[in-house]
C-alpha cells in the first residue's frame, strides 16, 4: 500500500471513509468537495446539533452517539459514509473500525495531513478555532506517528494527501465494489461445484449450449446468445482433470464470459501455491499432483487467478447473488472478513458431526431476502429451492451429477458424473422423500410475519396493506379456527353486489352489470347460476404422498376442504375424505392429472345445500324471524280485521298488516330451496366453477370458459356428486342478447336461485384504469328477502336501502381478488410458506373491515 | 309486537278510560324505533279489548348502527315482530297514566282490581315454557302457554294468555318487568337508573316473588353490581353470593362445584414454585388468574400472559390493574396477544411456560405446530400442561357420553392419550414428563383434570 500522494482517490461506493487530520487541515473542504452533505458526518455538526455549540468539547460523548448511529443506520441501508472528525489515534478510529465492520463496509482511511503551519494559518481565520500553534501540531505529529499502521487497524484503503497542492490536486472517484455485479443483466447458466471433474464439465457446457474448441493448450468457448457461466467455486481438488477444469473456466473468465466465486477449496489450493503452510487432505493433494504435470507458467497463472476470485457476486440489477457457501442477506454486495469467511464456509456452529465435519446452522431456513442466493458447497441430491435459495452442488464428484441452473428461468440442467472420483465422508445430503425442504423449512410461521400494520404488494393491482386491528382480529380466527396453514393456500375474495336498480321495486337487476363491464371495455360477460349453498376451496391431492410432497404435509390426508374463512369445512374427517374420493374419482375418469400433468388440484366450488353448513345459522336466526314475522303478524291482522268489522276505521292499517304478512310467509319460504337434510355424501352436491391452481400454473390467466369447459368435463363423468352451474355468455353489444339475459335471470331466480354472477370472459379483467371487479353478483329478488328482511321491498323501506355504498366493498373485493391471486402465485412458484400465508392471512384480515354484511 | 288487554269489568268500555284512549278510534304513537297502533277491536258493554301493535321500522333498527356488539347487529332479526323490550317501552310511552295507576275520569276503577285477559304474542321464551307459568302464577295470574310451531319442533316463541282479577296498573308493571326478562334480552345499553326502573315497576311485587333472584339477574343483563344492588334494597337482610358479572361458561356450570379452576391455578403455581421458575410464560392467559396468583409472590420477576382473544386480555389487563389510571402497575406483568401455533419472539427466554387448559382447544392436526412453538422454538426448562381428563367424564351426570366439558373443546383426551402425546413430545425435544391430576381422583377414571409437568 503506497503511502505517497494519490491523484486520484479510487474508493468503493460503498466505505465508510475515515477523515483524518489535525483541526484546520482542511478535511470538511475536502469532504465538501468531493461528497454529498448527506454522506458526510462531521463531529462538529453533531457537537452543535446536540447542544447548539460546535465546539463544545463536553458534548463531545453524546456527538459520537450520534454520529455513530447516523453512521450505523447508513451503513445498514448500503450507503456510503464519511466521517468528518480529526481521528488523531487509533483509539478514535477504533470504534468506526468495528462499526464498518459490523455492516461490511470497507474501511476507508483518507489522511490530510498540509502540515501544522498549514493548519495553524487556516484557524487563524476561523473563529472559535484559537487553538494556538500547540494543538495542529500534536495532532499533526500524532497522525503521522500512527501513519505506517493503519492498514493494522484494519482500513482496507489508506490514502494521504500531504499538501495544500495535492489536496486542490486530489480527485475522489468512486467504484463499485469487486463483487458488485448489478450491471451485468445475465442470462446466466450457474454451474456447481467441478472439482475438478472436467469430463463432466465439458458435457455439462455442451448440453447447456456452449460451443468448446480446444487448440492445443488454448480452449476458445462459444456461448449461446448473450448468456454467460457463473461457477459457485470449488472448480479444483478430488477430481482426476482439474488443470483442464481451470483452463475451460480461466479461458471463459479471459473472454468476459464466465463469474467465478472463490470456493474454500479453491482457496487452499492458492494459498498452498503461495507457499503457505495447508494441511494437505480433501483432495488437495490430487490437485498438487495434477498441477505438478503443468507448466511453471500454468502454476503461477492458476495462482493468480485462485488468489483473485472474489467471495461473492451480486447479478442482474441485485436480482441474484452467488456465492460458494451461500450469503446472509445483510451480506449481499458488501465487503469484509465475514463475508468471505460466510461465503467460504457457510454458517457453522463450531461443533463437528459424528463424521467428523462441521456441523452447519441452516442460514437458508431463515433467509428471508429479495435476491435469489444460488450457491453449492454442501452436495445435495437434487437442487432445492428454500426461501429463494438454492443449493446446486449435487455431489458430481462424489458420484453424483454435475449442475447448472439456467436463470433467470429457474431451469435445472444436469449430467450424470461418470463415475465417483472421490469418496464422501458423509453420505450425500438426501431430501426427505416426501417432504422438500422448503416445506420442512417451513414447519412454523412466525408471529412477527403476521402481526402490526402490513403491507404485501401484489402483482395484479397494488400494494395492499392490512391494518393492526384486522391484523389483530385475523390471529384469532386463524389461530384458533383455521386448518393447517400448509393446506391453507388460498381464500376466495368476497365479491360486490351489482349498482343498485333505478327500476320500482327492484333492488338488484341484471342490466346494470351488463352497463359495468360494458361501460369498463368488456365485450362479453359470462352469466354464472349463483348456487345457494356455502362457498368452498378443495386441495384435491391424488394421494398422500402428493399432499406431503406438494403441501408440506405430515399427515395422511389427501386433501382438504375449508370454508371462505379458511375452518374445516366438514366437521368430520371421513365426510371430507368421502367427498374428496368423489370428486377424485371424475378427476381420474376426465384422465386430468395427465392432462394438466398434475398430482394435486386447487378447487374453487359451492356446495349444497346451504342448511349442510348454515344450519345453527338458519335455525337461530333465519327460522325464528319466519315464525315470529308470521304469528306476530297473524294476530295484529286478526284484531285489525275485527276491529275493521265493527266499523273502526283501521282498513289501511289491515291491508297494511296483510301485505306485511304475505312478505313474512315468502320470507319464511325464500330458503326452503336451499335447505335439505344431509345423512350422508349422497345428499351433497358440489359445484366447481374455478380451477385455480395444478401443478406448476395458477389457472388465473385462463378465461372463464376454460374453467367451465373442465367443470362439464368433470360432471359428465362424475358418479354423483358434482353439479353444473347454468350459464350463458352473452355479447354486451347485442341489446336482444342483453334483454334475453335478464329474463333468464328472472326465470332463475323466480324459480327460486339466488341469482348470478356476472364476469367478463378474462379471470383477471383489465380495463383502461387497471384491474376491474372480476364479477357481480345480481341476487335475485326473493334471496335478498333472506338477507335484507322480510319487508325489504316495501316502497318506505326499499326507497332506503338503494342508498347503499358499494365503493367499499368493491375496493375490498379488488384487494381480496389481488392478495388471493398473490398467495396462489406464490404457491405455485414454491415460495417459502410465509410468503404465501401472509397473502391468505390479508384475505382473512381484509374481511374483518367494517364492511355491510348484506352487499 | 302485539299485546291484547281486554276486560268483562261492566262497563265494559271504561277500559277506554283507563287507558285514555277512545274505543272508536284509533290511536298512533311515534317512538324512536317505529310506531304504536292501539284500537279496539272489540268494546262491548260486558266486553271491551284493547289491542297494541307495535310497527318496529326494521331498516331505521339496523341503519347506522356501527361494530357494536349484541343481538341488534344481526342485520335480520325478530326484534320487529316479538314481545321484548322494545314493547316494554312501548307500554310505558303509550299507557303512561294506566301504568301509574291514575285515571282523570276513572280514578275509582284505577284503584281496583278488575277481571282482565292480556294476551301477548310471540312471546320470546328462553327457557321452558314453565317458566311464563313461575313468573305470572304467583302475582295472581292464570296462565295459558301455547308454543308456536318452528319450522322443525317447537320455535322460542310461546303465546301467552294471562287471566286473573288485577289492577290494571299492576298488570301492565308486571308485563312492562316480565317481557324482558322472559326473553333474556335489552335492545338498549342498560346503565345505573336500570335498578330504579326496576324498583319503580316491579318494587311493590318482586320482594316478594319467588323468582326475584332470576328476575332481577335477567332484568339486570346480569350486570353483578347493578344486581347486588337492587336485591341489596329490595332484600337488605339476606347476602347474596351471586355470580360474577359475567355468565357463567359452560365449562364453569359443570365443574362448578368442584371450583376446579382455581385448583388447577394452585396446583400450577406450587410446580411453578417447585421448578424455581422467575421469569413465566402463561399461555393462554384467559382473563389472568394464574398471573394475579403469580404476582403476589415476588420470586416471579417476569410474568407474560399471551391470549388469542382480545377481549380475554382486556379482561385480564383490568384484573391485573394494567393500564388502570391511578392504579400502581405491576411492571413485571406484559399482556401479548398471540397466539400459539406461530412462533413468537416476544415471550421467548422465560423459565416456565404454563398451559392451563389450553391444548384442547386446538384441533389435533395443529399440536404438532404448538408443541414446535412451545417445546422446539422457545424451550422453556419447565412447561406445566393441563388438560380435562376424558376417563373422568363418565362422572359428570348432566354429560352426555362421548359429549366434551366445553363446546370448543377440539379432543378431551383420556390419562393414557397424555401420557402418549407428552411421551413423544418429551422424546422429540429432550423434555422428562411426570404426571399427576387436579382435584378429587376418583379410584377407578382418576381425577377431573390432568397435568403434565415437562421439564429438560
Amino acid at each position: 500500500m503506497s503511502f505517497e500522494d494519490a491523484v486520484v482517490l479510487d474508493i468503493p461506493d460503498f466505505s465508510l471513509v475515515v477523515l483524518i487530520g489535525a483541526t484546520g487541515a482542511g478535511k470538511s473542504t475536502f469532504a465538501a468537495r468531493w461528497f454529498r452533505p448527506t454522506e458526510i458526518i462531521s463531529s462538529d455538526q453533531c457537537r452543535a446539533l446536540v447542544c447548539d455549540d460546535e465546539t463544545d468539547q463536553s458534548a463531545t460523548a453524546d456527538a459520537f452517539e450520534l454520529a455513530r448511529a447516523i453512521a450505523e443506520i447508513r451503513l445498514k441501508n448500503r450507503r456510503l459514509v464519511v466521517l468528518d472528525a480529526t481521528n488523531v489515534r487509533a483509539a478514535d478510529r477504533k470504534p468506526w473500525i468495528e462499526i464498518a465492520r459490523r455492516w461490511h463496509a470497507l474501511p476507508v482511511a483518507v489522511v490530510i495531513d498540509p502540515g501544522a503551519d498549514a493548519c495553524i494559518a487556516n484557524n487563524k481565520g476561523r473563529q472559535n478555532r484559537d487553538f494556538g500553534p500547540s494543538v495542529p501540531r500534536r495532532m499533526t505529529q500524532e497522525i503521522r506517528q500512527g501513519l505506517a499502521r493503519l492498514p493494522r487497524e484494519g482500513f482496507r484503503q489508506v490514502w494521504r494527501l500531504s499538501s495544500v497542492e495535492g489536496m486542490a490536486a486530489a480527485r475522489v472517484e468512486r467504484r463499485p465494489l469487486w463483487t458488485d455485479r448489478r450491471d451485468d443483466p445475465g442470462p446466466f447458466d450457474i454451474i456447481g461445484d467441478v472439482h475438478g471433474c472436467a469430463d463432466e464439465l465439458e458435457a455439462l457446457l455442451r448440453r447447456l449450449g456452449y460451443g468448446l474448441r480446444q487448440d492445443g493448450t488454448t480452449i476458445e468457448i462459444v456461448p449461446p446468445e448473450r448468456r454467460k457461466l457463473v461457477f459457485v467455486g470449488d472448480l479444483v481438488d478430488r477430481g482426476p482433470r482439474t488443470p483442464d477444469v481451470l483452463r475451460i473456466v480461466m479461458a471463459a473468465v479471459d473472454a468476459g464470459q464466465a463469474h467465478v466465486v472463490q470456493g474454500n477449496h479453491d482457496q487452499k489450493l492458492s494459498r498452498w501455491l503461495a507457499g503457505r503452510d495447508v494441511k494437505i487432505a480433501h483432495g488437495l493433494r490430487e490437485s498438487i499432483d495434477q498441477l505438478a504435470a503443468e507448466t511453471a507458467d500454468f502454476r503461477d497463472r492458476v495462482k493468480t487467478f485462485l488468489d483473485g476470485l472474489r467471495s461473492h457476486y451480486w447479478l442482474a440489477g441485485g436480482r441474484l447473488a452467488v456465492a460458494h457457501a451461500g450469503l446472509k442477506e445483510e451480506m449481499i454486495g458488501r465487503g469484509s472478513p465475514a463475508v468471505r469467511e460466510f461465503a467460504l464456509y457457510g454458517e457453522t456452529t463450531g461443533e463437528v458431526d459424528d463424521f467428523g465435519l462441521p456441523v452447519r446452522l441452516d442460514w437458508a431456513n431463515a433467509y428471508r431476502g429479495k435476491t435469489t442466493i444460488v450457491y453449492g458447497h454442501t452436495p445435495v441430491a437434487e437442487v432445492q429451492w428454500v426461501n429463494n435459495t438454492a443449493c446446486i452442488d449435487t455431489g458430481c464428484v462424489f458420484g453424483g451429477k454435475l449442475t447448472a441452473l439456467r436463470w433467470p428461468e429457474g431451469e435445472v440442467v444436469d449430467v450424470p458424473a461418470a463415475r465417483a472420483h472421490a469418496a464422501s465422508a458423509r453420505k450425500l445430503a438426501s431430501p426427505a422423500p416426501e417432504r422438500d425442504a422448503q416445506a420442512a423449512a417451513d414447519t412454523l410461521l412466525d408471529h412477527a410475519d403476521v402481526s402490526g400494520r402490513r403491507w404485501i404488494d401484489t402483482t395484479l393491482f397494488r400494494r395492499v396493506v392490512v391494518a393492526e386491528e384486522n391484523a389483530a382480529a385475523a390471529l384469532e380466527a386463524m389461530g384458533r379456527f383455521a386448518i393447517a396453514p400448509q393446506w391453507l393456500v388460498y381464500l376466495p375474495p368476497t365479491m360486490s353486489p351489482v349498482e343498485t336498480s333505478t327500476r320500482e321495486s327492484w333492488l338488484e337487476r341484471p342490466e346494470e352489470a351488463f352497463a359495468f363491464y360494458r361501460g369498463r371495455g368488456q365485450a362479453e360477460v359470462v352469466l354464472q347460476e349463483k348456487h345457494m349453498g356455502s362457498r368452498a376451496v378443495i386441495a384435491l391431492c391424488r394421494d398422500a404422498i402428493a399432499a406431503r410432497r406438494r403441501f408440506g404435509t405430515t399427515s395422511d390426508d389427501a386433501g382438504a376442504i375449508w370454508t371462505r374463512t379458511g375452518r374445516a369445512f366438514f366437521s368430520e374427517r371421513a365426510t371430507t375424505d368421502a367427498v374428496l374420493a368423489r370428486i377424485r374419482g371424475a378427476v381420474d375418469a376426465a384422465a386430468l392429472w395427465d392432462e394438466l400433468g398434475t398430482d394435486w388440484l386447487l378447487i374453487d366450488a359451492e356446495i349444497m345445500p346451504w342448511s349442510a353448513k348454515a344450519s345453527s345459522l338458519i335455525e337461530q336466526q333465519y327460522a325464528p324471524v319466519g315464525v315470529a314475522a308470521q304469528s306476530g303478524l297473524e294476530a295484529a291482522l286478526d284484531a285489525a280485521t275485527r276491529a275493521v268489522s265493527r266499523g273502526v276505521t283501521v282498513e289501511n292499517l289491515r291491508d297494511r298488516l296483510a301485505l306485511r304478512r304475505e312478505k313474512a310467509r315468502r320470507y319464511a319460504a325464500a330458503w326452503r330451496p336451499y335447505a335439505w337434510p344431509v345423512s350422508s355424501v349422497d345428499d351433497l352436491k358440489v359445484a366447481p366453477f374455478h380451477f385455480l391452481a395444478s401443478e406448476g400454473a395458477a389457472h388465473f390467466d385462463k378465461s372463464h370458459l376454460w374453467h367451465m369447459e373442465i367443470a362439464d368435463r368433470l360432471i359428465a363423468v362424475d358418479g354423483g356428486i358434482l353439479t353444473a352451474t347454468r350459464r350463458r355468455q352473452v355479447a354486451l353489444g347485442d341489446e336482444q342478447a342483453c334483454a334475453e339475459a335478464a329474463i333468464w335471470w328472472e326465470e332463475l331466480t323466480a324459480g327460486g336461485g339466488e341469482g348470478m354472477v356476472v364476469k367478463p370472459l378474462s379471470f383477471t379483467p383489465r380495463g383502461s384504469k387497471g384491474l376491474i371487479q372480476p364479477a357481480l353478483k345480481v341476487r335475485g329478488s326473493e334471496y335478498l328477502r333472506i338477507i335484507y328482511g322480510p319487508e325489504y321491498d316495501l316502497p318506505e323501506n326499499l326507497i332506503r336501502l338503494r342508498e347503499r355504498g358499494l365503493g367499499g366493498k368493491r375496493s375490498l373485493a379488488l384487494r381480496e381478488f389481488a392478495l388471493g391471486q398473490e398467495g396462489l402465485t406464490r404457491f405455485v412458484a414454491r415460495a417459502p410458506l410465509r410468503r404465501v400465508h401472509e397473502c391468505v392471512f390479508g384475505v382473512l384480515a381484509l374481511e374483518s373491515e367494517p364492511i355491510d354484511p348484506r352487499l | 309486537m302485539f299485546v291484547s288487554i281486554s276486560t268483562t269489568h261492566r262497563p265494559a268500555t271504561d277500559l277506554g278510560f283507563l287507558l285514555m284512549k277512545h274505543p272508536d278510534r284509533v290511536h298512533e304513537v311515534e317512538l324512536a324505533f317505529g310506531r304504536a297502533v292501539v284500537f279496539f277491536p272489540q268494546a262491548q258493554e260486558a266486553r271491551c279489548e284493547a289491542v297494541l301493535i307495535l310497527d318496529i321500522d326494521p331498516i331505521g333498527l339496523v341503519r347506522g348502527r356501527g361494530s357494536a356488539e349484541g343481538l341488534l347487529d344481526q342485520y335480520v332479526n325478530d326484534r320487529p315482530y316479538v314481545a321484548s323490550s322494545f314493547l316494554s317501552v312501548a307500554l310505558n310511552r303509550v299507557f303512561r297514566s294506566a301504568m301509574a295507576g291514575t285515571s282523570r275520569e276513572r280514578q275509582d276503577l284505577a284503584a281496583m282490581a278488575l277481571p282482565l285477559e292480556i294476551i301477548v304474542t310471540p312471546l320470546p321464551v328462553r327457557g321452558s315454557g314453565d317458566l311464563v307459568r313461575a313468573l305470572f302464577e304467583p302475582l295472581g295470574w292464570m296462565v295459558e302457554v301455547e308454543r308456536i310451531a318452528g319450522e322443525a319442533g317447537p320455535s322460542r316463541y310461546v303465546r301467552a294468555r294471562l287471566a286473573g282479577i288485577l289492577r290494571l296498573a299492576d298488570a301492565l308493571s308486571h308485563l312492562y318487568v316480565l317481557m324482558p326478562v322472559l326473553d333474556d334480552d335489552k335492545h338498549y345499553w342498560i346503565g345505573d337508573d336500570e335498578v330504579e326502573k326496576l324498583l319503580a315497576k316491579g318494587g311493590a311485587w318482586l320482594q316478594t316473588h319467588p323468582k326475584r333472584e332470576l328476575v332481577i339477574r335477567r332484568y339486570l343483563k346480569r350486570r353483578g353490581a347493578l344486581v347486588r344492588a337492587a336485591l341489596a334494597r329490595l332484600a337488605p337482610e339476606e347476602v347474596f353470593d351471586g355470580e360474577s358479572g359475567r355468565t357463567a361458561g359452560a365449562e364453569d356450570i359443570l365443574e362448578a362445584p368442584l371450583r376446579l379452576h382455581d385448583l388447577r391455578i394452585e396446583a400450577v403455581a406450587a410446580a411453578l414454585t417447585t421448578a424455581g421458575a422467575s421469569a413465566v410464560a402463561d399461555l393462554g392467559c384467559g382473563e389472568g388468574k394464574l398471573l394475579a396468583r403469580l404476582a403476589r409472590d415476588q420470586r416471579f420477576t417476569r410474568l407474560i400472559g399471551l391470549d388469542a382473544s382480545m377481549r380475554a386480555l382486556e379482561r385480564a389487563a383490568d384484573r391485573l390493574k394494567i393500564g388502570r389510571i391511578g392504579a400502581t402497575r405491576d411492571e413485571r406483568i406484559s399482556l401479548l396477544h398471540g397466539v400459539l401455533t406461530y412462533r413468537d419472539a416476544r415471550w421467548q427466554g422465560v423459565d416456565a411456560a404454563a398451559l392451563i387448559e389450553v391444548i384442547e382447544h386446538l384441533d389435533p392436526d395443529r399440536l404438532p405446530a404448538l408443541a414446535e412453538v412451545v417445546f422446539g422454538a422457545a424451550r422453556p426448562a419447565t412447561v406445566i400442561v393441563t388438560t380435562p381428563n376424558a376417563d373422568h367424564n363418565v362422572l359428570f351426570p348432566t354429560l352426555a357420553a362421548g359429549a366434551f366439558r366445553h363446546p370448543d373443546h377440539r379432543f378431551e383426551w383420556t390419562r393414557a392419550e397424555m401420557q402418549a402425546w407428552a411421551g413423544t413430545i418429551a422424546s422429540r425435544y429432550g423434555y422428562r414428563a411426570v404426571h399427576s391430576g387436579i382435584g378429587d381422583a376418583h379410584p377407578e377414571f382418576g381425577p377431573p383434570t390432568q397435568m403434565a409437568v415437562l421439564t429438560r
